[in-house]
C-alpha cells in the first residue's frame, strides 16, 4: 500500500488486506503446539519428503546393478547396509525408493482429499436430494477395501504405480468425505453463513473463502491420516506385484522381494524397507493426530 | 426505482408450512420509509420464521414479500439479482457467537461484503470500514480483532457493521440484543437508535422483549402460534392491550407491584 504510515500501528491495522493475512498467520499453523514428539515427526516427514525429492540424486550406487558375487553380503565398506539378493546396494535403493513411495502415497492421500473434501462440501451445502445421492454413492464405494479395487485396477489398466494410486484414491475418499461432510453440515448451520447469504454471496465464494477454511483444520489430519494407509497400502499392492514393479526400487517391492532373504536368514532388506515404513508412517500420523487436535481448538 | 412515499416493505398473505406444522399464517404489514415495526409474541409463534423468509433463508409456501418495489418470494435467480436483494435488506442475527466467520476480522468481514457489492478501491473501502466502525462504535483495534477476541456486544456490533456495509434500506433484528446482558443490550440499543436518526433506515425488530421494543419501535405487531392477533401502534398496544394474548405477555413482565408468588398460584 502507498498510503504513508503516520501513526504505525494505527495506519497499519486498518489495512484490510494486510489484516486478512495477519489473521490467517494467526489463524493457522502457529498455534499448534507439536511437543517433543511432534518436532520428531516434523523432523523425519521433512526428512522423507528431501529424501523423495533428491534421494535418486544423492545414492552412492547404482541402485540396479547388480553382481550375484554379494548377493546377502552385509555392510561391507562404503555399502552401508550391504547388498540384497540379487547383489545390489540396499541403501541407495532405499534412497531411491523414498521417491515413488512418498510421493504415491502423497498422491493418493491429495486426490482422495481434493475429491472427498469437494462432494462433502458440495453435499452439505445443497442438501436435500442431492445430499442423499451422494451419501448413497460413498456408501456403495465403502463397501469395496482400497486393495480389492486396486486388483481390479491393475487388471483394468495394468499393473503400475498410478492405476494403484487412481484406485485408492477412489477407495478412501468416502472416509474423508463421510467425516468432512459432517463437520461442513454443522458450519452451513452456523449464523454467519446465512448472513453472508442474505449479503448475496455466492455459493463458490462461501464455500471457499469461508465454510472451508473453517474446517480446514480437519482437511488437513483427514490428509495425514491417509497419507499413513495409502504408504502402507501402496507398499501392500507393490508386495501383491501390482504396484511398483521390479526392478524399479520400492519401499514395498523392498519388502516383498526381500521375503526370500528373510526365509535364508538374510533380513536385511525386508527390515530396512520395513522399519522406513513404520517410522514415517508414525510420523505422519502423530503430525495429522496434532493438527486435528490444533484445529479443533482454534478460533473457538 | 420505488417511489419514494411506498413502503420499503410489503409483506402480505404470507404462509410457511413446515411439514404438517403451519408456522406462518395469512401475515401482512407494510413498513414506511424510516419506521420501524417490531413483532413480538412468545418462542415458536413464528416470528423468525418471518424474518427468514423475508431475507430470503426460508421459501414461503404462499404469499408475496416486496421489498423497494421488487419482489423476492421466489430465490434469485442469478447473482445480480441476489446482491441487490443483499442491498435492499440485512439481518442482523440472535447468536452473536456464531454470527461472524471466526476466520476473519470485523475490518476484513465488511471490506469483503463492500469488495462483493462495489467496485470501490482500496482506500474507499478502508475509509467506509472506519466510517462504519465509528457508528456502531468500535476502535480500529476491536475492528482488526479476531471475533474470538470480542465480547458478545462487540461481536453483535462487528455484525451490525457488517450488514450496514451494503447500505439496507431495511434491516432486520431478530433478537439480535436478546442474548447481550442488560447493560450491554442498552448500549447496543442506543447505536441502533443512532443509526436510525443518521441513515433514515427502517427496522424490523423481532423481540420477546417488550421494554426494547418500546425503546425502539412505532409499530408492533403480535403473533401467537403464527397468526397476528393484535397490531397497532407501539404505545397504545403496549399500555392497552386488546387482545387477551398481549394483555398475558404484558402481565409477564415484572414491575411495581409484581408478585412472582401471586402469579404462580393463579387457579386455573
Amino acid at each position: 500500500m502507498s498510503v504513508p504510515v503516520q501513526a504505525g500501528v494505527a495506519a497499519e491495522v486498518l489495512d484490510p488486506v494486510a489484516e486478512v493475512e495477519a489473521a490467517a498467520v494467526r489463524g493457522g499453523l502457529r498455534r499448534v503446539r507439536l511437543g517433543v514428539l511432534g518436532w520428531v515427526s516434523l523432523v523425519v516427514v521433512a526428512l522423507a519428503a528431501v529424501l523423495a525429492v533428491v534421494g535418486p540424486l544423492v545414492r552412492p550406487f547404482d541402485p540396479n546393478l547388480s553382481d550375484l558375487s554379494f548377493a546377502y553380503v552385509g555392510p561391507y565398506g562404503s555399502h552401508l547396509l550391504g547388498f540384497d539378493g540379487q547383489g545390489r546396494d540396499l541403501f541407495s535403493r532405499l534412497l531411491v525408493g523414498a521417491r515413488t513411495t512418498f510421493l504415491g502415497a502423497a498422491f493418493v492421500a491429495i486426490v482422495a482429499v481434493a475429491v472427498g473434501s469437494g462432494l462433502a462440501v458440495t453435499a452439505a451445502w445443497f442438501g436435500g436430494r442431492f445430499d442423499r445421492v451422494v451419501s448413497a454413492g460413498l456408501d456403495v464405494v465403502f463397501a469395496f477395501p482400497g486393495i480389492l479395487l486396486a486388483v481390479v485396477a491393475a487388471a483394468v489398466f495394468g499393473a503400475g504405480l498410478l492405476s494403484a494410486g487412481l484406485a485408492l484414491a477412489v477407495a478412501y475418499s468416502p472416509y474423508v468425505a463421510r467425516v468432512l461432510r459432517s463437520a461442513a453440515l454443522k458450519e452451513r448451520a452456523m449464523a454467519y453463513v446465512a448472513a453472508l447469504e442474505v449479503q448475496g454471496f455466492g455459493a463458490w465464494r462461501l464455500c471457499l473463502r469461508h465454510l472451508l477454511p473453517n474446517i480446514s483444520g480437519l482437511v488437513v489430519a483427514q490428509g495425514t491420516i491417509l497419507f499413513g494407509f495409502a504408504m502402507v497400502d501402496l507398499a501392500a499392492i507393490s508386495f501383491l506385484g501390482l504396484g511398483v514393479q521390479s526392478p524399479q526400487a520400492d519401499w514395498g517391492v523392498m519388502v516383498s522381494e526381500g521375503k526370500t532373504g528373510l526365509l535364508q536368514g538374510y533380513p536385511m532388506e525386508s527390515l530396512t524397507a520395513v522399519l522406513c515404513i513404520v517410522v514415517v508412517v508414525s510420523a505422519v500420523s502423530f503430525l495429522g493426530d496434532r493438527l486435528e487436535s490444533a484445529g479443533k481448538q482454534a478460533h473457538r | 426505482m420505488p417511489d419514494a412515499d411506498g413502503p420499503v416493505l410489503s409483506v402480505s398473505g404470507l404462509r410457511k408450512v413446515f411439514g404438517t406444522q403451519v408456522a406462518v399464517d395469512d401475515m401482512s404489514f407494510d413498513l414506511a420509509p424510516g419506521r420501524s415495526l417490531a413483532i413480538v409474541g412468545e418462542s415458536g409463534s413464528g416470528k423468525t420464521t418471518v424474518a427468514r423468509m423475508v431475507v430470503g433463508l426460508e421459501r414461503p409456501t404462499a404469499g408475496t414479500i416486496v421489498a423497494c418495489g421488487r419482489d423476492r418470494s421466489r430465490p434469485a435467480r442469478n447473482a445480480g439479482e441476489r446482491t441487490r436483494r443483499g442491498r435492499e435488506v440485512q439481518i442482523v442475527f440472535q447468536d452473536p457467537y456464531s454470527s461472524l466467520d471466526p476466520r476473519q476480522s470485523g475490518a476484513a468481514a465488511v471490506d469483503e461484503v463492500l469488495r462483493v457489492h462495489h467496485d470501490h478501491d482500496a482506500a474507499t473501502r478502508r475509509r467506509i470500514v472506519g466510517e462504519l466502525a465509528d457508528l456502531v462504535g468500535l476502535d480500529s483495534r476491536q475492528m482488526s480483532a479476531l471475533p474470538r477476541a470480542l465480547s458478545g456486544g462487540q461481536r453483535q456490533r462487528v455484525a451490525i457493521a457488517r450488514a450496514l456495509a451494503t447500505e439496507p434500506k431495511v434491516l432486520i433484528l431478530d433478537e439480535s440484543v436478546a442474548a447481550l446482558d442488560v447493560s450491554i443490550q442498552a448500549q447496543v440499543l442506543n447505536v441502533l437508535a443512532d443509526i436510525r436518526d443518521e441513515r433514515g433506515i427502517s427496522y424490523v425488530l423481532i423481540s420477546h422483549d417488550l421494554a426494547v421494543v418500546r425503546q425502539l419501535t412505532e409499530d408492533v405487531l403480535v403473533m401467537q402460534r403464527g397468526v397476528v392477533v393484535e397490531r397497532g401502534r407501539t404505545t397504545d398496544v403496549l399500555d392497552e392491550p386488546q387482545h387477551p394474548y398481549t394483555q398475558r405477555l404484558r402481565a409477564s413482565v415484572p414491575g411495581p407491584g409484581w408478585k412472582p408468588t401471586r402469579t404462580l398460584r393463579r387457579p386455573a
